[in-house]
């Protein structure tokens, strides 16, 4: 309820949330605001966009969190680690711009990423 | 028939507790799993990744924790039902009807879904027409390998499973390898056997390509493969395989009138019991208010679901709580010595 006229609360709003957007295989276009440090992967479970499995609850265990990150975004999200290629070979048709949703940490630096959803995670 | 007190659908760790606390309190129980061995989504997908949550085990591996569960569930002789998948349960007057993909068929009063997120299921190809020829020439796993004797096999994955049958398969067919990078995750050894394999011109190597197309009238004829570039190769074949391990599928689950939203089964914090009166789902399948996706959770809600089974599967007894310390009936079916 501060939140209009005290600076903190303002600051702290502004800082700890990121808008992230969400094309799903019909074109539908989901924005919302994620908490930083969630991954994509909770954004999505959590504002209920459709599309996102994330079966393991994000363990990088089964490649059913499979996004293709926009290009303009691939090189600005800290490279994968080992184990996700691996993963993403099981994926549903990836591609050179996929990643797993869970292992993609939200930060200020993501404000504004888009990510499209394939038609399918299995 | 099999007669049982409760039927546990599921082997993972949350299935495996839950049968050893029917089995504590005097009930029997018998367990399906459609995998074929015993640990669920802890011998599946992390056998090697440590657990650090696991009430006083401070660290362990999933194989580990399945190992200590099977030793702990070991004075019951349990009896396992694997590779088999649960695909029908009816109500017959006060008694589930439980029946397999195999035909295995069980009377039970109690039916307790220990299922995670449903039953592994091979990873299918993404092109549709594929299910035209699948279980003839699209395989998901290999049953006989004589039936590629001197025929051509193209293998897509880039696993164990995938480079074990490029090479086996190489002494006795033309193999191509498709896989869509130039790193494959299998052990390094057979890596470098498949490269050397390549090298003798005894397995066609594919990288950085994937099925792009499958082609064919009653028998498969050819498939087209695509890479980054949007190259397209033409390979006449006659069969597909392919390896790109498992993945989850609720399956038949959803047919048995159960409550379930967003692939879980609603249930109640006090049974762990579903809207159908006998049967219960516990651990990762499950929902409530406050449901936490932990194996702990799991073990806490098989607990309680055994001893709502004790009420059905025995109407005319009262269950007597005991301690595992004190009680000698306790002790006398976990077979060791009383004080």
């Amino acid at each position: 309820m501060f939140s209009h006229t005290c600076p903190i609360f303002l600051y702290n709003y502004i800082t700890i949330m990121a808008k992230i957007t969400y094309v799903t295989s019909d074109n539908q276009i989901h924005t919302v605001e994620v908490q930083n440090g969630l991954t994509v992967m909770e954004g999505a479970v959590q504002n209920d966009i459709p599309g996102i499995d994330a079966d393991c609850g994000g363990g990088m265990a089964c490649a059913t969190c499979h996004v293709y990150v926009n290009d303009d975004w691939f090189d600005k999200i800290k490279p994968k680690e080992d184990g996700e290629e691996d993963m993403l070979d099981m994926a549903f048709e990836p591609k050179k711009n996929s990643r797993l949703s869970c292992q993609i940490i939200i930060s200020d630096e993501l404000d504004g990423l888009t990510v499209s959803i394939p038609s399918k995670q299995s | 028939m099999n007669k049982t007190d409760a039927l546990i659908i599921g082997a993972g760790p949350t299935g495996l507790f839950t049968a050893h606390q029917l089995k504590l309190i005097g009930l029997n129980c018998e367990i399906v799993d459609n995998l074929d061995k015993i640990g669920g989504q802890c011998i599946e997908l992390y056998p090697d990744k440590p657990i650090y949550d696991i009430p006083a085990v401070p660290e362990c591996t999933g194989g580990e924790l399945t190992n200590n569960l099977i030793n702990q569930i070991k004075p019951f002789n349990i009896k396992f039902h694997l590779s088999e998948r649960v695909d029908e349960v009816k109500k017959e007057g006060d008694n589930w009807i439980v029946k397999t993909n195999n035909g295995t068929t069980f009377q039970t009063p109690n039916v307790i879904i220990a299922g995670g997120v449903g039953s592994f299921e091979p990873r299918k190809f993404p092109v549709k027409e594929c299910e035209k020829f699948e279980n003839k020439s699209v395989l998901y796993s290999i049953k006989d390998k004589s039936i590629f004797k001197g025929k051509t096999v193209t293998i897509f994955g880039g696993g164990d499973s995938a480079l074990d049958w490029a090479v086996e398969l190489s002494k006795n067919s033309k193999v191509n390898l498709v896989h869509r990078r130039d790193d494959f995750r299998g052990a390094q050894a057979t890596v470098d056997k498949v490269h050397e394999l390549a090298k003798d011109g005894k397995i066609n190597l594919y990288t950085k390509y994937q099925m792009s197309s499958i082609k064919g009238g009653d028998q498969l004829e050819s498939i087209d493969i695509k890479n980054d570039d949007k190259e397209i190769k033409t390979l006449k074949t006659d069969y597909a395989l392919g390896f790109f391990g498992l993945i989850m599928q609720l399956g038949p689950i959803a047919n048995w009138g159960l409550n379930i939203d967003k692939k879980t089964i609603e249930v109640d914090t006090e049974k762990f019991e579903t809207n159908q009166k006998g049967i219960y789902a516990v651990g990762d399948i499950c929902s409530y208010p406050g449901k936490l996706k932990l194996i702990l959770s799991g073990f806490h809600e098989g607990a309680l679901a055994a001893r709502a089974c004790f009420k059905l599967a025995r109407p005319n007894e009262k269950y007597r709580f005991e301690f595992t310390t004190s009680s000698k009936t306790i002790k006398d079916r976990l077979g060791v010595k009383s004080d």
